[in-house]
This record gives structure tokens, sequence and C-alpha cells, in this order.
């Protein structure tokens, strides 16, 4: 029963990680699917801009220019940065609140092949048709229109990925409130701990409207429905509600966990605690909430009407409100501090001016009179970037310097790290920083090129070097990634020697049921308060005593590959011809639905590990 | 001294003056070189804000910069573990508050100066209203302009009078797309659902006769939606009066003065005229107009939106439009056409034009 | 206390739903997915309210032309007493009379029956006579996916019930099971709950136009 055996096969690990329902080992999926879909991203947004280098340019067609702009977006926005920042989460927060697991480990593995499965259908549009072209946004009336399948993939991937996510939203809501380690109390909790909690709620009302708004979508393109044909009564602006019901929301739900993991880098190399912690815990969760009642500021100029505008612009600048609060919090942990440059250090320095540039032009954008000129221009393209790659890829980076260690027991190369960090951090705001001017000076965004003598020459070769700048600090990466693995030099369980909450007490990587005995927490930064103490380790809360784990299962993998059959029999069945749709998409959810039941009426009471196994580890030491 | 101060101070200037022009883009197209009441507005916010902003980044740059200069790691001491403080969280918590306001109040004003569309809303007797209305129905790639009150339609070029208010109705006949002048103000959808009102003023000082202001679509809306431009010439009220009055009184198609444009008319009687009219009149109902009105073809500065207004362009987008505008409906409507073709409807073409030498 | 251990009359504990770890937790995540199902229909029935009566022809079915009243008041009046028997059935849960709880949920499961027939009669009626289908306009899109979400969520709740009765059938009560049949009727009460709104929002405000 144990997965606890070593030295196994390539085979006995493949399906070890497809049946797993191991938290840190589901964080190493999502890790290297979510970095696999960022490289993919990448590579899309290299052709966008190799392809506006000079003018007039033909390195790629204008029907594949909207194919490569969209799946950059989609992808970056869905199948990169979501699935990494699930990484993360998953592999730090159930050690940071105590826990021995998430609440729902085998939700937990269905949440993450739901996702890939979903990944997986949306990629294949390159091959088998052609892929979306809509713009991430995929307004209703340009989608509706597209003839060949390229929508049709976006509509159910993306449906079949957000699934995975809200499940994995629940998940991680569940085990916050009902799995913290005795003494944990709310205000106690860590700052990643809070963010992943407060983005768990945004995703749980966040991506049911995406849910439906994608299911007419599907209805409408696939099943003769009529949503969004003006013709029969339909309506485009109900997608673009609900896609930015969806869509703001989810902004947040990239960004506050960026914060998270900042909040946690400036505690510890600056080896203060974090400034004015529990003002970062109310600016979070009113940025969580204020961000539902601002979506409509995408659609300024949607002509919803001076009332809604008026509203909608002073509750997004209201935003800036908070996340002031948060920059200045930050700024005074680093006062007084003892600053220590690490890698993840330099990326969250670098952060706050990239981030706050970001910021003061959304304030900009949400003051919708102004808005008028900025939207859907290259300044839009420039802000979102800003908070996007400033914030969200930052911290990504951050984290993976971070939390590589705890991760996978080995540190990443320094030396690698900080030139990854000046190539990546010159490159980005040689990209984006001259895109707010290009915008100002009426270059629309989403152009596949534009005529020469407007003055967009100059600039546009200015971002297209940015960006190969970027790629250069992601290859190094890359390249310290391999040596470091290579090398597989094991570090111990403070590897940063200023850890400050629970992951850091614990080995790395963790041993496979975290801790042995739930520890003791008294205060905020628990590891930190008993370090200072001069206690090598955290105090247990309970006696040891036989630990109960989750089976192992392979249902997850089926559930998902189910939808991800049944996908494509709803995609071609209105094919001219075409007699197997049908048959295909009933299968599909009949084999969902049947292996749903196996997993109901199948009893799965999971295992104990003995005591005497753990006294064991003890002599041993801890192992993976 | 003096003297070599105030030259100092002039090629500073000058320089900024310099730095300035080359960072305000191009002036018939640029956002930061307002042409009318409703860009200088938004250019005002926009320095506004920009200037509140900077003083913003002022601030956290110099407690960045102390911080990171003053309190790197030296020794192994653990600092002093402070959980923040309320004075200065208070402090900033209530500024950022108080900009926020100062920004709403002008935000909010302009939004509804800008929505202000009563005066096309008042309509006399005959359903026309004093105010000078254009219907802009925008199409793939194409844009159309009619004029419901002098009962003229026209395309791809639109032609309104300086120093006054025009009011826009828009919308899309397929797909959404948005009404963009940079120079003249900010945008506004055309759904397909339902209609956009909004209005612009074209400040007479800024237009220029030999560069026409650019108008763009800002929403994707495929392939070509790069190219999806027009071209905006704003005259004195008297010009466009003239020219009102020259449009209606075309009541049938010109006739061709050349023998080759003549036969350029057959052709293009034969295999165009199905969708392009060459009549202003708006008597066809707005869904049937397929493509642009030609009406006053030869006077207009651009091909297809785009491209200069000569006979090779003119020749090249006949003969192959889909590589000039991917995905634009005219590909394929009518047969291969010969250079005799080409040249005969090029000159019937050019000849299409209401004002004259 | 282990999971699957015999109970007795007297061992059962209060609230049997929530004695694990493993029980809580799945008590309190299916109250948050009830939260994102809540928004899933709030969602609909925007969409519903958006379209509604929105047809291209003028000679179309409206609402008002469509709905009546006694067929869905009957429809209403099974769906909720469904949910009481349910109710009925979780108050033997937890009396520990195992025989009972299992006789109201089959009891719950027939009205659920009756009312699926009843719904597919009414949406069969729609098409046919009066023409008014998921194609023939956006009123026609909103409407069947509105309530057909819905009803789809009742065949889901069926087949779910159905299966923990016959799974359990020979084992009784534990508390392994007993929060799954605990989080099935806290189900059924939300379906019950959505088709109170569908029937106001849909049926009753539909009659007056």
């Amino acid at each position: 029963m144990s997965t606890n055996a070593q030295k196994r096969g390539f085979g006995a690990t493949i399906w070890d990680y497809l049946t797993t329902v191991d938290h840190k080992k589901i964080a190493h999926l999502y890790l290297i699917a979510g970095g696999l879909f960022f490289l993919i991203g990448g590579l899309e947004a290299l052709f966008i801009r190799i392809q506006l280098l000079k003018p007039n340019n033909d390195f790629v067609s204008a029907g594949l220019f909207n194919e490569l702009l969209t799946m950059h977006g989609t992808t970056m926005i869905f199948l990169a940065a979501m699935p990494l920042v699930f990484a993360f989460m998953n592999a730090v927060m159930p050690l940071q609140i105590g826990a021995r697991d998430v609440a729902f480990p085998f939700l937990n593995s269905l949440g993450f092949w739901l996702f890939l499965f979903g990944g997986l259908f949306l990629n294949l549009s390159w091959f088998l048709d052609a892929a979306p072209n809509a713009g991430w946004t995929s307004y209703a009336s340009l989608s509706i229109a597209q003839t060949g399948h390229g929508i049709d993939f976006y509509a159910l991937g993306l449906q079949i990925a957000g699934l995975g996510t809200l499940i994995g939203g629940i998940n991680f809501l569940v085990t916050i409130i009902n799995m913290r380690a005795p003494g944990m109390t709310y205000m106690r909790m860590p700052m990643f701990t809070w963010t992943t909690f407060v983005v768990s709620a945004l995703i749980l009302f966040a991506f049911p409207p995406l849910t439906v708004g994608l299911f007419l979508m599907t209805f409408d393109r696939m099943f003769g429905a009529n949503f969004f044909d003006a013709a029969m009564g339909g309506n485009t602006i109900i997608w673009e509600h609900f896609f930015w019901i969806f869509g703001h929301p989810e902004v947040y739900i990239l960004i506050l966990p960026a914060f998270g993991i900042f909040s946690e880098i400036f505690a510890i190399f600056s080896r203060k605690r974090l400034f004015g912690y529990s003002s970062m815990v109310f600016a979070t969760v009113l940025i969580g909430f204020l961000g539902f009642m601002v979506w409509a500021h995408h659609m300024f100029t949607t002509g919803l009407g001076p009332i809604a505008n008026s509203i909608f612009a002073v509750a997004t600048m209201a935003i800036a409100v908070p996340t002031g609060i948060k920059i200045f919090n930050w700024l005074f942990t680093m006062w007084g501090g003892s600053i220590r440059f690490t890698t993840p250090m330099l990326w969250a320095v670098a952060f706050i001016p990239s981030f706050l540039m970001g910021g003061v032009t959304g304030v900009m954008l949400g003051s919708a009179a102004q808005d008028y000129q900025y939207h859907d221009t290259y300044f839009v393209v420039a802000h979102f970037h800003y908070v996007i790659v400033g914030g969200v890829v930052f911290a990504l980076f951050a984290g993976a310097h971070l939390y590589w260690p705890k991760m996978f027991g080995t540190m990443l190369n320094e030396v690698l790290g900080k030139i990854t960090f000046v190539l990546f951090f010159v490159g980005f705001h040689m990209t984006f920083f001259i895109q707010h001017f290009l915008g100002l000076w009426g270059m629309p965004r989403r152009v596949f090129t534009y005529l020469p003598g407007q003055g967009f020459e100059t600039s546009n070769v200015v971002s297209s070097i940015g960006a190969f700048l970027m790629a250069a600090g992601v290859i190094v990466l890359l390249i310290n990634v391999v040596i470091t693995s290579v090398k597989n030099e094991k570090v111990g369980n403070d590897p940063w020697g200023d850890g400050r909450t629970l992951e850091w007490a614990l080995s790395s990587p963790p041993p496979y049921y975290n801790f042995k005995q739930l520890p003791l927490v008294r205060g905020l930064d628990a590891y930190w308060i008993e370090k200072m103490e001069g206690k090598k380790g955290m105090t247990p809360a309970e006696p040891l005593g036989d630990i109960h784990m989750p089976n192992n299962s392979f249902i997850p993998f089926l559930i998902s590959l189910g939808l991800f059959i049944a996908a494509f029999g709803a995609m071609y069945h209105g094919d001219e011809g075409n007699t197997w749709g049908i048959p295909v998409l009933i299968f599909g959810l009949l084999f969902t639905l049947g292996s749903m039941f196996v997993r109901s009426i199948k009893d799965d009471h999971g295992y104990h590990i003995p005591k005497e196994e753990l006294i064991d580890d003890n002599d041993k030491g801890v192992k993976a | 001294m003096k003297r070599l101060a105030k030259w100092r101070l002039v090629s500073l200037f000058a320089i900024l003056t310099l730095v300035l022009s080359a960072c305000s883009g191009q002036p018939y197209l640029s956002t930061l070189q307002p042409a009318g009441e409703v860009a200088k507005k938004q250019y005002d916010l926009m320095v506004f804000s920009t200037i509140m902003m900077i003083a913003v980044m002022a601030v956290v740059a110099v407690i960045f910069i102390i911080v990171l200069v003053k309190f790197r790691r030296k020794d192994d001491k653990i600092p002093n573990q402070v959980e923040g403080n309320h004075a200065m969280e208070i402090i900033w918590t209530v500024i950022p508050i108080l900009l926020v306001l100062v920004l709403a109040v002008p935000t909010v004003s302009a939004v509804f100066n800008f929505a202000d569309v009563d005066a096309m809303e008042k309509k006399n007797e005959d359903g026309t209203s004093d105010a000078l209305v254009v219907n802009v129905r925008a199409n793939l790639y194409w844009w159309e302009f009619e004029y419901p009150n002098e009962k003229i339609v026209t395309g791809q070029e639109l032609i309104v009078p300086t120093d006054e208010k025009v009011y826009f109705n828009l919308i899309a006949s397929d797909v959404k797309h948005s009404f963009w002048i940079p120079a003249a103000g900010g945008k506004m959808d055309n759904n397909t659902e339902n209609v956009n009102k909004f209005w612009l003023e074209f400040d007479s000082k800024k237009a220029d006769p030999d560069k026409l202001f650019q108008g763009r679509c800002a929403e994707l809306c495929g392939p070509s939606h790069a190219l999806m431009d027009f071209k905006v010439k704003a005259l004195p009220r008297a010009e466009f009066d003239q020219w009102v009055t020259n449009m209606q009184n075309i009541k049938e198609p010109q006739d061709a003065t050349t023998d080759l444009a003549q036969q350029g008319q057959e052709i293009f009687n034969k295999s165009c005229i199905g969708c392009h009219a060459v009549t202003p009149s708006n008597g066809t109902p707005a869904d049937a107009r397929m493509a642009p009105n030609l009406t006053n073809f030869g006077d207009r500065n651009i091909i297809a939106g785009y491209l200069e207004h000569n006979e090779e362009n003119l020749k090249n987008w006949l003969s192959d439009p889909e590589t000039y505008k991917p995905g634009n409906k005219m590909t394929g409507t009518y047969g291969e056409l010969t250079p005799e073709q080409l040249d005969a409807l090029t000159a019937y073409l050019m000849g299409l034009k209401v004002q004259g030498e | 206390m282990h999971v699957e251990e015999k109970m007795t009359v007297e061992t059962w504990p209060a609230a049997p739903e929530k004695q694990t770890l493993e029980a809580k937790n799945k008590f309190l995540g299916f109250w948050l997915f009830l939260g994102g199902e809540t928004v899933l229909f709030a969602s609909l029935f925007a969409t519903y309210l958006a379209l509604k009566d929105s047809v291209p022809r003028s000679d179309m079915p409206l609402a008002k032309d469509l709905f009546e009243i006694p067929l869905v008041f009957a429809m209403t009046m099974i769906l909720l007493t469904s949910s009481l028997t349910s109710v009925y059935a979780m108050y033997h849960m937890k009396n520990f009379n195992f025989k009972k709880m299992q006789v109201w949920l089959g009891i719950t499961v027939v009205l659920g029956l009756a009312f699926l027939g009843l719904e597919i009669y009414e949406f069969n009626h729609y098409v046919h006579e009066f023409g008014h289908t998921f194609t023939s306009s956006a009123f026609g899109s909103a409407f069947y996916t509105l309530v057909g979400f819905h009803g789809a969520h009742v065949a889901f709740g069926l087949l779910w019930i159905t299966t923990l009765i016959i799974r359990n059938s020979k084992r009784g009560l534990n508390l392994y099971n007993a929060p799954k049949y605990y989080v099935a009727s806290l189900y059924w009460h939300f379906i019950d709950v959505v088709w109170v709104f569908i029937f106001t929002v849909v049926y009753l405000m539909g009659m007056v136009g």
C-alpha cells in the first residue's frame, strides 16, 4: 500500500504520477505542464514580435497572426499562469498551514488532469484544423462568424480546463478552513496562504459565469442555438459581460498569489516580519471583493451609457487604494531590515517599480473618459503586460527559485538565476515600455501589420529586441534547471537560512505524509518563533500515531479522458456527412459518468501508516 | 554668465520640444496631438493623471532607493520585528483615496459630456435634426457613412465640417467593430445589435487638407482588422455644404467621359453594380448595401481604406483583392480581369468625381 | 471511531454526517460547490431575462403565449414534495433508521421521475404545438438552456440517489456512507430551490408578460 518504495523503474514512476493524489507530486505535474505551456505561449509571442519587427512584414499571414495572438493570450492565462500558480499553491500552502494533504486529494488530481486534457485539446487545434483566432476574449460576433473548428477548440478546451480550476478552488478553500494545524488561526496564516484562500473564493464565484458563457458559445456554434445571433434575437453583449465577470476576477486570481509569494520573499530576505500584516490581509480581501465590481471597465466603449461607465470607473480607481497599501507595506517590510539580494529577492525588488508602472496605467485606464482613447490600443497591451509579466511572471520566477529546494530538494544555481533575472528584466521593460507610446500614437492592438511612415517603426524594433532578451533569460533558466537536476545536491530543511513559515521546518522535499506529528503553531511566522527561541524544529501538537493516507487512483485520469473524447464528438458532429460525432459525444460522457460511478460505489478508505514505520523514519532520516 | 545660463535654458527647451514632438506621434493620427474638443479633453485628463501618477511614483521611488541602499545586510544581526505602524498605514490609505477622488470628478464629468447627444435626438417634424448626424455602418473591412438628414451615402472617406459637433450613430452589419479617429477623440464600438451614439468635433486649425485624419477599426474583426482604416476630411462649413450639394445633385449614375472609361462603365454595370452603388441616395435599405458606395471614388485619397490613391494601386486591388485585404468579401465575386479591362475600369472609377478639379 | 464500524442506535452520533475529517471536508466542500452552482444558475437566469421574448419574427410565440400555470404548478408541487420526502429521509438517517430512510429516498426518486416526465411532456408540447424550439429563436435557446440545465441537474440527482440506495441496500448505515446520503439530499434541496426561482422568474413572470 505504501507509496514509500524507493528506487523504482521509470514505468513505475510514470504510473505513480498518473495516479498520484499527493499534493506535492501534483505540484510537480502542474509545474511541468504549466512550464511547457509557458514555453509554447512564449514561442507564439516571439512569432508575433518577429511579424511586427517591420512594417508590412509577411513573416506570418494575417490569418495565422490572429491565431497566434489568440493562442498566446489563451495559453499564457489559462494554461501557463494559472497552473504555475496552482503548482506553488499545491506545493506550499498545505505545508504552510501544517496539513498532511489537501482536503480532497482525489479531486486535486482530477483538477490537474482536467486542466491538462483541456490544454491538450486546445493546443491540438494547431494540428487538426485551425487554432482559435478571435482573441483570448473571443468576442461573440466575431467568434460566431468564424468558419472551421478553431473557436470550438477554444470553447470546449477551456470548458474542460475551467472545470479543473473550479474543483481546485473548492479544494483549497476547504483545506484552509478545515485543516489548519492546532494554533494556526486565520490571523496567523502566512500571506501566501491568505492569498490562496481569497483566490480560491474568487475562482469559485468567477468561473461559473465563464462556464455559462462557454456553454452558450458551444450551443451556438455546435448545436444551432441563437444566443449571440442578432438576427435571431440574440445579443453578443451577453458574452462580453460573462467573459469579463469572469475575466476581471481572473486577473486577481493571478496577481494575488503573486502578491503572496512576494510577501513571503520580502519577509524572508529582509529578516523581518511582514509590515502591517493585518492591513495586508484586509487589502487582499478588499481587492478580491472589488475585483467583482469592476468588470465593465473592459467594456467602456461598448456603449453601456455614462451612468454605468462612471460607476465602474470610480470602482476601478478605488482598487488603487488597497493595492497602494500593499506596495507601501512591502517597502516598509524592507525598511530597517537586513536585506540579502538572492535571486528571489531580486525578482521581488524589481517587481515593485514594474508593477507600480502597471498599476498607475491601470488607474489611468480606469478613468473612463481617457480610456476611450486607450481602449484596444497598444497602451492596454503595455498595461496588462506590466501587471501580468511584471507582477505574475516575476512572481513565478521568484517562486520557482524560492521553492525549488522545497519541491525538489536542490537549489537552483544563484549565478545563473541572476543572469536570468537581468536578461528578463531588461528585455521586459524594453518590450513593453515603448508600447505605451505606440498606443498613444494611434496603433491599435491585435494588428497583424502596420504601414510605414506612421512613426511606429523604431519602437516596434525596440520592442521585438526586448522580447528576444526575455527569451534568452528563459533559456538560461532552463539550463539552470537541467544543471541543477543533474548535480542533484540535496539541501536541508531551511536552505535560505531565514525561513519563517512552517514549510521550512520540514525536510526538502518533505516526506509524503508532510508532518509526522502536526505542529503546534504559536504565532505568525511559526517556524521563526521557534528558531528565535533556539529550538531546532516545531513543537508537536499531538503524540505520534498512525497517519491516515489516501490511496492513489487512476480514475481522475479516466474521468478527464472521457470529457476529452466527448469534446471531439461535440465538435465534429455538425460537419457535413459526419456520423460518428454524436456516438462519440455520448460515449465520452458515459465514460466520464461511468468512471464517476465506479469511484462512487467502490469504497476507498485509504490506508494507515503505522506508528512503527514512522519511528523507523527517524533513524534513517526523512526520505522523499 | 547670465547670458550663458539663458542660452542653456533655451537649448534645454529646444531639446525638450524636440523630444516631446518625437514623443507625440503624427498629427493626423496621434492621441497626443488632439485636433478636436473631445480629444483635447481626453488629452488634458491624460496629462493631469500622468502628473499625478508620476508624483506617486516619485514618492515610492524615494523610499525604494533609500531602502535598497541603506538596509543591505551587513552583519548577522536580527532586525527588530516591527508589526506595523497605524499612523503611517492610515496616511497611505487616505492619500490615495483623496487622489482617486480628485481624478474621479473630471472623469465622471467628461464621461457625461461625451455621452451628451441630446442635439441629435431633437427631431424636426420631417424626422431630421438640426445637428449634423452621420450613421456609421461598419462592415468586414470597410466603412459606410450615411448622412440621414442630407440623404446621402458615402464610404471609406468621412467628410465632416470643422468646428462644430458631429454626431454619430454606430452600428455593425456583420461582426463587432470599433470606430476610432485618434486625433479627434476616443473610440466607440459598432455593435451588431444596437446603435451607439456619441459626438466628435474637428478643429479647423488642426485640419490639414494634405494629411487627412486617420481613422481605424479598434476591435479585432478578422484577418484584415489591421487594414480597416479610413480617412477623415474635415472641411470648413461652406465647403462641406458645397460637397453635400454636389453629392445631392447626382441623381443618376454619372456617365463616363472617355471611350476607355465608357468601356469601364459597361464592365462595372455588368459585374460591380450589384454591390457597389454609384449614386449617393440612400434608397437601398442598409442591409442590402453590400459594398462601399463609389459615387465620389475619384475624389478620394485612399483605395481599399489604406492604399495610396493611384491607378496602379487600384489595378492591383481590383486584380487581386485577397492579397491586399485578406478575408475581404469582394474576392471571388467576379471573374479574372484582363489588363484591358483593368485599364477601362480604372479609367471609369477614377472619373467618378463630384468636386471637380 | 472507524468509519465502517457497525453502529447501533446507541452509538449513532447526533450529526452522523460530520464525524470524520473527510466527512467535514465533504460537507463544507459541497456547500461551497453549491455556492458556485448558484452563480452558474444566476448567470443562466440573467441570460434568460436578457433574451426573454427576443424572437426574430412577430408571429413566434412569446412567454405569455406558451406557459400554462396548471401543469407547471403541478411540477412545482411534485418537486417541493420530493424535497420534503428527502427531509424525512434525513430525519430517519439521524435516528439510525436505515429502512425508513431508504423508503423515503425511494419516494423522492419516484417524485423526481414524475417531475422529469412532466418536464419532457412540457417541452414536447412547446415544440410540437408552438414550434418553440432550441434553435428557433434566442428566446428558445435561453429558455431550454435554463430549464434544461435544471432538468439535467434533476436527472443527475436521481442517478446519484438511486446509486446510493442500491449500493448501500445490503450494508446499512455507517459513518462512511452517512455523509454521502446527507450531501445528496443537500443537492436535492438545492435543485428544488432553483426550481422555485424558475417557477417565479420564468413562468409566473412570463404569464404577466
